[in-house]
């Protein structure tokens, strides 16, 4: 086994651990007085950690000092799409019982929908393209450039978020910070990037080590 | 005006079937329920005896008390549905004071104990619908809000009921953490204030109110969104003018005054067509006034339902 290998599959236990434990209480009837708004939200819960979990990966291999941490960035991002797609699922089935037309207009009408139904559709193809087979026919610049869309889905998720709970916004106020925070990390490193005259910061190509940004 | 038969037994005469279907865990609970009486910790609960029938009374099947008791909107005691049952525990309800107030001829202060010698108890079984598109059948105990209000003598000048509930700072989330002003204020035209569906309840499934469903005393309008049903009155006051309510102040094109129960105008983020009534694994449609039309669609005659949201 390659070095590291065992803690990938520690990786991929604790991403399914949530789906577990959601079982869990499904069979325990735990799930409360209405089970499929606590799927609901619990799998949406975890959409978002997941996705901040993904976002997290470049500036912790930086600040932590520990590059290894890219190996498992790809795992988790596809957990964020699992989750999404339960998500996803859930509303189609449990909450539109499959029909089209309602959801067509739910989509267009009703901002949040719009939002969260755009966030979960731009992973999509980051999702299809996570093989190392697409990396290698997209070329690594493009392909890293099409998988900058999880910024957008980041955002746009916490604005889903925002939008959906009636007045209190501390939770979404949360992660609106961490992904801002995230977000800005970027930023940052770009702009001191271009200031040195290199090219913007490419996390995936290995390069010579920076000093971290604080 | 619609009268539905009422059903021949009392809910709360009845032994509810999640106890008798879950018969096994019912005697297991035995010992540990005995244990917590012992411990001085059993349920404050009180029944109410004597509730007389009411027909007004739906024939569908109330939700489990449990249900009820642990998927709560009360934003005081925590703006997650199971945190109410949790957080409003040692809610201290008594000694309590209702004041009747403003435009009225005798003004007064009641006790709980006041309040249950206002008029007979009745039990009246009610579709409750919230805002967010879910539904629950309730046994409540109380009678018609009108009758404190008769007593109280409105006069000629009283247009509009203003309700307020109490607010202990410390014991309750601040106004900056639930993200509504408190404490928590509603309000009812006069008319429908005075309109025999709409009730002053103190008790339900036979016994006096759990913390969390808004004890000791709260208010149950069944035709409109649950959160005109304000809970844990303390202050009624007859006002000339339309009184502030609490969520419109919180964001006025999603909550308006009326808030009555309508699958033809929706929440500008959600669509009000549907309802899930909790138990249920289809939605189910939404009836307008909740199903309480024949009663109350005359209080609105010429009004445009969509204007006044």
């Amino acid at each position: 086994m390659r070095k590291g290998g065992w803690i990938k599959g520690v990786v991929f236990c604790l991403g399914l651990a949530p789906l577990a434990w959601l079982g869990w209480l499904g069979w325990h009837d735990r799930l409360g007085a209405n089970p499929i708004e606590r799927i609901t939200h619990f799998t949406g819960d975890w959409t978002l950690r997941l996705i901040v979990a993904t976002l997290a990966i470049t500036p912790l291999r930086k600040l932590l000092g520990i590059p290894a941490l890219i190996r498992y960035r790809r795992m988790i991002g596809l957990f964020a799409f699992f989750y999404g797609s339960l998500h996803f699922l859930t509303y189609i089935w449990l909450d539109k019982f499959f029909d089209l037309h309602d959801m067509v207009k739910d989509i267009g009408k009703r901002p949040f929908i719009t939002v969260g139904f755009t966030a979960f559709v731009l992973l999509i193809p980051l999702a299809v393209t996570s093989t190392a087979g697409w990396i290698r026919r997209l070329g690594g610049k493009r392909w890293q450039r099409l998988h900058r869309l999880i910024y957008a889905t980041a955002a746009l998720a916490v604005v889903h978020y925002y939008w959906l709970v009636k007045s209190d916004v501390r939770l979404p106020l949360f992660y609106a910070a961490v992904v801002a925070l995230l977000l800005g990390y970027r930023l940052a490193a770009w702009l001191r990037g271009r200031r040195k005259g290199r090219p913007a910061s490419t996390p995936t190509r290995p390069r010579q080590p920076q000093p971290a940004i604080g | 005006m619609l009268i539905r038969k009422p059903a021949e037994i009392l809910y709360s005469e009845v032994t509810p079937k999640a106890v008798y279907v879950n018969r096994r865990k019912f005697l297991a609970g035995i010992p540990a329920a005995f244990l917590a009486m012992r411990a001085g910790r059993a349920l404050a609960a009180t029944k109410l005896p004597g509730l007389a029938k009411s027909p007004f009374s739906t024939t569908e099947k109330p939700n489990s008390f449990e249900d009820v008791t642990h998927y709560n909107n009360f934003y005081e005691f925590g703006t997650q549905k199971d945190q109410p049952a949790v957080m409003a525990r040692n809610f201290q309800t008594s000694p309590w004071t209702v004041t009747v107030e403003g435009e009225v001829a005798k003004p007064g202060k009641y006790s709980f104990e006041d309040l249950l010698k206002v008029a007979p108890l009745e039990e009246r079984i009610y579709r409750h619908r919230c805002v967010e598109a879910w539904s629950i059948v309730v046994p409540w105990a109380g009678y018609s809000l009108s009758a404190i209000l008769k007593l109280a003598q409105p006069t000629p000048k009283a247009k509009f009921v203003a309700f307020e509930s109490a607010y202990q700072p410390g014991k309750m989330l601040s106004s900056g953490q639930a993200g509504i002003e408190f404490p928590y204020v509603e309000g009812l035209r006069l008319d429908e204030a005075m309109h025999p569906l709409a009730l002053l309840c103190v008790g339900m499934y036979g016994e006096t109110l759990p913390p969390q469903d808004g004890a000791p005393v709260r208010l149950v309008v069944p035709w409109k969104y649950g959160f005109k049903s304000i809970k844990s009155i303390v202050k009624i006051r007859l006002v000339t003018s339309q009184p502030p309510t609490t969520w419109n102040k919180s964001n006025a094109r999603e909550y308006g005054f009326y808030s009555n129960v309508n699958p033809n105008v929706d929440h500008p983020r959600w669509s009000q067509a549907t309802e899930r009534r909790l138990g249920e694994f289809r939605k189910r449609p939404t009836l307008m006034f909740n199903g309480y039309g024949d009663q109350v669609a005359s209080l609105y005659t010429g009004m445009d339902l969509k204007k006044y949201y």
